[in-house]
């Protein structure tokens, strides 16, 4: 008798919470919020390009370069989130820094301090910002490699900043493909003359 | 940056308490019977889901009755979740054509939703269907939230009572719980979180083309539905391998403010709703005092190592000094948005509760800044605590306390006009020594055999950290990691199921014991000699046994893993 009534609860709760309410969200989500609900995914000529709240790879050095990341087995791999996992004491990832480091200032001769943004892996494996501190940094290689002034490349990173919410609460951040379109969308009217 | 590390902790707890006060006392509303404001919605559908369900609400249960029923409700959506697992190959919602899941994670996972534990031996994304994160899952983030909340109001009437058989009737417990408390807030703060950018829809995975022209497979899903009550239940159970640091599950700075709240603010309002349902809402601020205490201890010492770094980092040239374009400190594992005040300061709060979502990963943290969550959870997450739990675990150490206090003046202990006497203190130290016992002996039996070895993933004391660590998440019901460790084989899994069923029904049935005994007894005035317990004096005292009993046990532990792993970092030692 009791169990019988165990069982019969377990369903109706598990039709009201498990099937009515995720149904309901999903359309009051669809109705109030499409862009959001179906994943904030934009599109370049019609084709999907990401989103801009998923990292992706940015390897070449006319584009501003994400963290490093341990999703997948290429980095950002969407499907496969993660971090490193790697322990503080652990020689790996003494060696991974170490590597990263030489990277950055090999291809930002330079650079002053490395910031550790920039050479440590995400938590998800998907982290879309680096810090103001990493942007600065990649400034003058984007610039020179794009033939552009500086100061209209610093003043796109300053346009796809995010603040503090509130100017209080977390981290500001740059968002990297945003502003690698933004970069790629610039007229040529933005070259600088000589370089 | 001291600044920033004391304002948005600040706020963060003034928020919290301001949300908390008028939920306790709402809670207290709805578990009393008395009238509230979304009656005329609600109860429609309560008398609906008796009827459906064959559940008589006038009945009241003594605690053998509310013990039993609890737990073959448990029993029945743990085997309904199993099943679902197994076969979800074979159901609809399942775009991406995912398998069955395979039988000891099955087993693992739906001991861990059962539990509320949550811990995640698999990765969201590439193992359960839509249909088994929303029926599965989603129905157990509710239902085990619920049932918490239930047991907490049970050993409040414990109190309360007075020569009474009954505590109360589960069911009635259990549906208030999810309809009055639970869902509402929940709706409201799904649709926050995809305003936010938490997606919420049932496509097929996103397949992108990148700027660089690479092809990036975007994993899609009911997120926001499931990310709301897994918060607010403090489950913790992410809906993707990363949980709370994947940015479509906690994409903004706000959205994790949101999430945060949401994780603390029914285990602290279940200390008011405390303080009303006995009638002196001072006995419910010492409760949250003490709590308030600990964790802000807690919230100091991880910030304070985070933010210091990791020499080793220094060392491989990256800058760790905190800037006004950079949070500086150990970012391994990290996310910039949130940076090192909103990841240690997580860290705390979901260890402290019973959540154990994370928005960083803990295995990544400096040694001190891990033991931080360790001790929480070792300190039996009474601190705010899991819904439910935390507040009984919390009473549980209060009537320690009393006991003790009355050992030095050498009287009988009461708490709350009741007597503690020797069958009390039995069930209370049987609580308090289950959780150790399940613990300690499975990490060392782990630490023995090859199969526990196997699944370390850093050397030196880290690993034996990584391994101390995944059977106190398990036994606390907390279910955070340090998620390096290879936990998806069949030992880990089967073991940590064992643990966490343990440590929840265990643990569970003295404390109902504890509360049918309790309300059986008659009340005693209070006298010149009762012992306050809504003071300074006693917050202290609580406070004071409750690090002790927790040192006493885990101290020599966790000298072996993050203890000894500080001093080896600040040495420049590596493994």
């Amino acid at each position: 008798m009791r169990l019988w009534t165990a069982i019969r609860m377990t369903i109706v709760l598990t039709v009201l919470t498990g099937i009515v309410y995720p149904f309901a969200i999903t359309a009051a989500a669809r109705a109030l919020f499409p862009y959001q609900a179906d994943g904030s995914l934009i599109a370049r000529a019609g084709v999907i390009v990401g989103s801009p709240l998923i990292g992706q790879n940015f390897a070449a050095p006319r584009y501003f370069q994400g963290r490093p990341s341990a999703a997948g087995d290429q980095g950002y791999d969407a499907d496969s989130s993660g971090g490193s996992n790697l322990g503080p004491t652990n020689k790996a990832l003494a060696t991974a820094v170490a590597a990263r480091v030489r990277a950055v200032r090999a291809s930002n001769p330079g650079a002053a301090g490395v910031p550790v943004d920039l050479v440590t892996a995400s938590g998800s494996g998907l982290d879309p910002e680096i810090s103001p501190a990493a942007a600065a940094l990649q400034i003058p290689r984007v610039a020179k490699t794009r033939g552009l002034r500086e100061d209209i490349v610093a003043a796109l990173v300053r346009a796809n900043t995010r603040p503090r919410f509130l100017g209080l609460f977390g981290e500001p951040g740059v968002n990297v493909l945003t502003l690698n379109l933004a970069l790629d969308r610039l007229r040529p009217a933005g070259r600088s003359d000589g370089s | 940056m001291l600044a920033n590390a004391v304002i948005q902790i600040g706020l963060f707890f003034l928020i919290a308490v301001a949300i908390s006060v008028p939920l306790g006392h709402y809670m207290a509303r709805v578990f009393a019977g008395e009238s509230t404001f979304p009656d005329p919605a609600l109860k429609p559908i309560e008398r609906l889901i008796y009827r459906l369900g064959g559940v008589h609400p006038e009945t009241e249960q003594t605690w053998i009755e509310y013990a039993v029923t609890m737990l073959l409700f448990s029993a029945a959506g743990m085997l309904l979740l199993y099943a679902q697992e197994r076969l979800q190959g074979l159901l609809p919602l399942n775009p991406q054509g995912l398998g069955g899941v395979a039988p000891s994670l099955a087993f693992n996972t739906a001991a861990s939703f059962t539990t509320n534990t949550n811990w995640q031996a698999y990765a969201g994304e590439t193992t359960m269907s839509y249909l088994t994160q929303m029926a599965g899952l989603t129905f157990h983030n509710f239902v085990s939230a619920a049932a918490g909340i239930a047991i907490a109001i049970a050993v409040i009437r414990g109190f309360v009572q007075r020569n009474s058989k009954t505590i109360g009737n589960f069911w009635v417990d259990l549906t208030r719980a999810t309809l009055w408390v639970l869902m509402p807030i929940c709706v409201v703060m799904a649709l926050a979180l995809v305003w936010q950018g938490v997606p919420q829809n049932f496509a097929p995975y996103a397949r992108a083309k990148t700027v660089e022209g690479a092809t990036q497979t975007i994993a899609q899903g009911p997120v926001a539905s499931q990310e709301a009550i897994k918060e607010l239940g403090t489950n913790g159970g992410g809906f993707f391998n990363a949980n709370s640091a994947h940015p479509y599950e906690n994409p903004t700075p706000l959205a994790n403010l949101i999430e945060m709240l949401a994780i603390i603010a029914i285990g602290a309002g279940l200390t008011h709703t405390f303080g009303r349902m006995v009638g002196d809402a001072r006995q419910g601020w010492a409760l949250f005092g003490a709590m308030a205490l600990l964790f802000v201890m807690g919230a100091a010492v991880a910030t304070w190592s985070e933010q210091r770094g990791n020499p080793m980092l220094t060392r491989a040239g990256a800058d760790q000094s905190a800037s006004a374009t950079q949070s500086g400190g150990n970012m391994e594992g990290k996310e910039v948005r949130f940076g090192i005040v909103d990841s240690a300061l997580w860290a705390t709060v979901t260890t402290d509760t019973s959540c154990g979502a994370v928005n960083s990963m803990h295995d990544s943290f400096t040694p001190l800044g891990g033991l931080i969550p360790l001790v929480n959870m070792q300190i039996g997450e009474i601190i705010f605590g899991g819904v439910g739990s935390g507040l009984y675990g919390m009473l549980v150490m209060a009537v320690l306390a009393v006991f003790i206090a009355g050992l030095m003046v050498g009287r009988t202990p009461e708490y709350l006009g009741k007597k503690i006497e020797g069958r009390e203190m039995k069930l209370a130290m049987l609580y308090v020594l289950i959780f150790p016992l399940v613990i300690l002996i499975p990490a060392a039996i782990a630490v023995a055999l090859p199969a526990g070895l196997a699944g370390i993933s850093n050397p030196g004391p880290h690993g034996f950290t990584q391994i101390l660590y995944a059977y106190t998440e398990a036994s606390a019901n907390n279910g955070s990691a340090f998620a390096g460790l290879n936990a998806n084989t069949h030992f880990y899994n089967v073991t940590l199921a064992l643990v966490m069923l343990a440590g929840r029904f265990l643990m569970k049935v003295p404390v109902l014991a504890l509360a049918g005994s309790l309300a059986a007894k008659k009340t005693v005035p209070e006298s010149a000699g009762t012992f306050p317990t809504n003071g300074a004096i006693f917050v202290v005292l609580l406070v004071g046994v409750i690090l002790i009993v927790a040192a006493l046990t885990f101290f020599p532990a966790d000298a072996l893993g993050p203890i000894v792993e500080q001093l080896a970092m600040r040495h420049g030692r590596l493994y």
